[in-house]
């Protein structure tokens, strides 16, 4: 198990590594000149290489790399361009706490609903019960998030007072008002997510149920609550450990639609709002955050099979 | 004397008159058809069948584990007095935990992957009621008791660190925790190697005195139910149809079925060249499918009309042997199976040779030399059979002649003299079609969704260039003579049962007329009838188009009946070549001894085990010297773990790598484990 993690922590420096070549890389081999975008058309000459300056694209390819190295070592990413005076750091962490508040809620609630969902449909197959919990989720995770968002404004926050159509509570705020201000986000990301995680821990469930090993501990003697958290979960939720690790780069960085809805000022909104404004230290940032999230929560699900699963060790730990 | 219990009291396991159905589409399909038997504490009980008779279905059920959709109909099951068909859900776990217990035909799947040994072994203990620590230390004496050499080093590890026969022994560790009053044991060394089934065979015998529990031993090996059991019931489509004990049973078989059972495995040294296999014709009837009277009637050669129209009646025929058959006293008239009338030839030239092939596997651990500098050579018509245990480098070397690995430099594979190219991409289409594969489980080597037609056709075209309406004609052909119908070309591999799958597989390999088919257990997948049809099948077609063959089993019954020369193989290396005959006249090297030895017969013979220690080493660390010193029960010390021995011929064809001169080796054999008796069938 050690051999795994130095290995796998290895790995995501490496990672890192490719992440930050191609965010050096992005605006010297995208086309068309991002400076001249931002100082707009008809800048002059000076203003064109004062941006060109402050982008560091008058420098080689290698030392913008160093420079971009020594920035997130010294989270000193710049300024942002359309606020001048703030720094972009400063900005990402706000963005990346609301993000984290939703994500965390919304997975506080996602996770065991869907996998207790899957469980249920697994041990109740070919039941009316099991028909429900899988023809339901893939109706409903078959509608993008940006959609859902705006029905349950609709259908919810406009007639019901206890819902909020905002998601960003006033400054000052009791914990539990900020929850009654983010509840239909987290109810729009359990809807989209949960016929997606349920059906992946039903799929493997059921082929632990059906293996020979839970067989064995049924024929031990051990009742069916022991045989499920005894030997069937940590065999069946491998896979939707790793569905969550990738997802969740995608919760806090990719709904943007349903921040935009919300008015939720979390990282998808931010990256979102840069683009637009053209705010490159600022976009740059917000990828960059995005980017390091995936990577991290990679490394965590990876941890978390490797404590569940053994077998998994072995691909990074025996070097054939 | 009879079905009646002998004294249900005094018997650990009784069942009664169990019906069992499956429900399908809320119709109940009958499976257990009125089955009663006894096994008393400490006697080995065995259930004979093939695939789909009901034996695993009564063991399961003995405990009570049906699939959703079963469901006891009728018949009762009484386990030391309790009755099992009436007991609550709780009842019926403290019942498991306490009083019945299972081992399992695959030990890699049976035991939890992501749990270490130690806690599996211990949660046997903590569920009969004793706390984690007490639990952990007799899972710790559990290991001791099978024993295993490093208890504590075991319980660290997980599943996969484990070979299959050890996984057995932790498995029988489990069973026995609780003391059991019944232990059942379903295909317990199906899978196994030889020598390792010898192994867990000898620990069950060993401990069965010790435990004094019933026994119930479900096996399609006849060899091993002689081996184990004092009593046998034959099952038949849901219906025990003889019982007795295992002498009356296997050398007085009272029920055509029984009789045709033991002549379709070969016996008493029977070859290819003396008779055929008997296979039995026709299909066990399908699981719901309506019985007539009697079971067996549409299969049987004794089969009259009283038979189909009145239930046989129990016969007995000794004490405690009976039979369900109208016509015992005519059980002589069962045909033989068909003699063999055509000589069988094989030819001088040399079809495919192997030359100082060796084959090293270069990791990054380090180098695995998996063959190291094998000859062997084929001649027009011939078999080789290639044995030696799992590990032995058998599989390496069929890999290697098809061009799936690649060679070492230095040596080289010839085609009629020629040297064929190494890697199979490399070869012209006239080396591909020269050596074809039949490979152990057809269903993974047939495309699941073509139609046999299109499966045979494609073959045909590949191999001999071919095409449209030829190509199939010839598929057509093909599939006729391995005894396909026309109904099955238009069906897909899993509309087919195992033996007519793998008689697909072997049309395949048929498509382009080769020169050497290569078959790796082709039919240990397969029931013993099964076995006969597609050995009967092999061996015709060796005689009309003089195919070779490269044989691979385990199964030395198998092996001696088909195979015309025999190579031993060990950690990469050929120990041992010869003419079959030769080979079991003696002398021969001390593994092919032990793997000979390991083998359990169901003619009963002589018990002269030679047991082979530890398991087999790895390729890449071999023992020095000879690499069988480590596990040989004749080492010569100083010598063997010295001195590699030369290949030394020890009569025409026949060589052994061996340090022991070979009349001393002959002396040091003379020990009756040999069956020279003349085929006798």
């Amino acid at each position: 198990m050690k051999r795994f993690i130095i290995r796998r922590l290895l790995l995501s420096v490496v990672t890192l590594g490719i992440i930050l070549i191609l965010i050096t890389l992005i605006p010297n081999i995208a086309p068309g000149d991002p400076a001249r975008k931002i100082a707009g058309g008809t800048a002059s000459p000076e203003r064109l290489a004062a941006v060109t300056e402050s982008l560091g694209l008058d420098k080689s390819v290698i030392e913008q790399l160093t420079d971009l190295v020594t920035d997130v070592f010294t989270l000193d990413l710049g300024e942002s361009f359309t606020r001048p005076g703030t720094s972009v750091w400063s900005l990402v962490s706000t963005s990346l706490f609301n993000s984290t508040k939703l994500v965390v809620f919304a997975l506080l609630l996602v996770l065991p609903v869907a996998i207790i969902g899957g469980l249920v449909a697994a041990y109740r197959r070919d039941t009316w019960l099991d028909r429900v919990i899988v023809n339901l989720g893939v109706a409903l995770s078959s509608l993008p998030e940006f959609v859902v968002g705006a029905l349950f404004l609709v259908l919810l926050a406009v007639p019901i007072d206890f819902f909020r159509v905002v998601a960003d509570p006033p400054a000052g705020a009791s914990f539990l008002t900020e929850l009654q201000y983010l509840l239909l986000p987290v109810f729009t990301v359990l809807t989209v997510y949960f016929g997606y995680i349920a059906r992946i821990t039903r799929a493997s469930t059921i082929t632990a149920i059906e293996s020979d090993y839970t067989r064995t501990a049924f024929m031990r003697g051990l009742s069916t609550s022991e045989v499920f958290r005894k030997h069937v979960l940590r065999n069946s939720l491998v896979p939707t450990v790793a569905v969550v690790g990738t997802q969740l780069g995608y919760l806090f960085g990719g709904m943007v639609g349903l921040e935009l809805i919300y008015n939720y000022p979390g990282l998808g909104r931010m990256i979102f709002d840069a683009v637009d404004s053209a705010d490159y230290p600022l976009l740059r940032g917000g990828v960059l955050t995005v980017a390091i999230i995936y990577m991290l929560a990679t490394l965590a699900a990876d941890l978390i099979i490797a404590w569940m699963n053994p077998r998994a060790r072995l691909s990074l730990s025996e070097g054939s | 004397m009879t079905a009646s219990p002998t004294a249900t009291d005094t018997a650990a396991l009784s069942i009664r008159d169990l019906e069992m159905a499956y429900m399908v589409r809320g119709t109940p399909r009958a499976v257990l058809r009125g089955v009663s038997f006894d096994v008393r504490a400490g006697e080995a009980y065995g259930l004979v069948g093939e695939s789909g008779c009901g034996k695993s279905t009564t063991a399961y059920t003995a405990l009570r584990y049906l699939p959703s959709n079963g469901l006891i109909q009728g018949g009762t099951i009484s386990v030391g007095g309790r009755e099992v068909t009436a007991m609550s859900s709780k009842e019926l776990r403290e019942f498991r935990a306490n009083h019945a217990s299972m081992v399992y035909q695959d030990p890699v799947q049976a035991v939890n992957p992501v749990l270490k040994i130690g806690r599996q072994v211990a949660e046997s203990f903590e569920v009969i009621g004793h706390s984690k620590g007490e639990a952990k230390e007799l899972a710790h004496k559990a290991l001791q008791r099978v024993h295993i050499a490093d208890p504590e080093g075991v319980l660290e590890r997980y599943p996969h660190q484990l070979s299959g026969g050890m996984l057995q022994r932790v498995v029988i560790a489990m069973a026995l925790a609780s003391d059991p009053l019944l232990l059942v044991l379903d295909e317990p060394t199906t899978g196994l190697d030889a020598t390792v089934e010898a192994e867990v065979l000898d620990l069950v015998r060993e401990l069965r005195d010790e435990i004094g529990a019933a026994i119930l031993l479900i096996a399609h090996n006849l060899g091993v139910i002689r081996t184990m059991c004092d009593r046998v019931g034959i099952m038949y489509a849901g219906r025990i149809v003889e019982e007795g004990t295992v002498e009356d049973v296997f050398d007085n078989p009272s029920h055509p079925y029984t009789v045709g059972l033991l002549n379709s495995i070969p016996r008493h040294g029977a070859r290819k060249t003396d008779r055929e296999l008997f296979s039995i014709p026709g299909n066990l009837p399908q699981i719901g499918d309506p019985l007539p009277t009697c079971v067996y009637v549409a299969r049987c050669p004794l089969a009259t009309d009283k038979c189909s129209a009145e239930v046989p009646p129990i016969v007995a025929r000794s004490d405690g042997h009976w039979t369900r058959c109208h016509h015992p006293d005519r059980i002589d008239e069962v045909p033989l199976p068909d003699e063999v009338s055509t000589a069988h030839n094989v030819g001088t030239e040399e079809v495919i040779g192997v030359h100082g092939v060796s084959k090293t596997f270069h990791q990054r651990s380090g180098d695995v030399p998996a063959l190291v500098g094998v000859d062997l050579g084929f001649a027009e018509g011939e078999t080789l059979g290639l044995v030696g245990e799992s590990g032995s480098g058998k599989s390496t070397l069929a890999k290697t002649m098809l061009g799936v690995h690649e060679p070492d430099e230095g040596g080289a594979i010839t085609l009629r003299g020629r040297p064929m190219a190494t890697k199979s991409i490399d070869r012209e289409t006239e080396s591909i079609r020269a050596i074809q594969m039949v490979f152990q489980n057809p269903d993974s080597a047939l495309n699941r969704s073509w139609t046999v037609r299109r499966i045979l056709t494609r073959a045909v075209s590949k191999l001999t260039g071919k095409s449209g309406d030829d190509a199939e004609a010839q598929a057509v052909q093909i599939a006729h003579a391995m005894q396909l119908s026309d109904r099955h070309l238009d069906m897909r591999p899993r509309q087919l049962s195992g033996g007519l799958k793998q008689r697909v597989a072997i049309a395949r390999a048929f498509a382009g007329d080769p020169d050497v088919v290569v078959a790796d257990e082709p039919t240990s997948a397969l029931d013993v009838s099964v076995q006969a049809a597609i050995l009967n099948l092999l061996a015709e077609l060796q005689r009309d188009v003089r195919t070779s063959y490269l044989f691979i089993t385990h199964d030395i019954g198998v092996v001696r009946y088909l195979a015309d020369r025999i190579a031993v193989m060990y950690v990469g290396r050929v120990m041992e070549v010869g003419p079959t005959d030769v080979m079991f006249e003696g002398p021969i090297h001390p593994y092919t001894e032990a793997l000979l030895s390991a083998v359990p017969s169901v003619d009963g013979e002589a018990e002269n085990r030679i047991p082979l220690k530890g398991e087999i080493p790895s390729p890449k660390n071999p023992p020095p010297g000879c690499v069988f010193h480590t596990r040989c029960h004749r080492v010569i010390e100083g010598t063997c773990d010295k001195i590699e021995p030369p290949m030394v011929e020890v009569s025409l064809g026949h060589s052994i790598k061996c340090h022991i001169p070979p009349d001393e080796l002959l002396e040091m054999q003379k020990v009756p484990w040999v069956d020279h008796s003349v085929p006798e069938l």
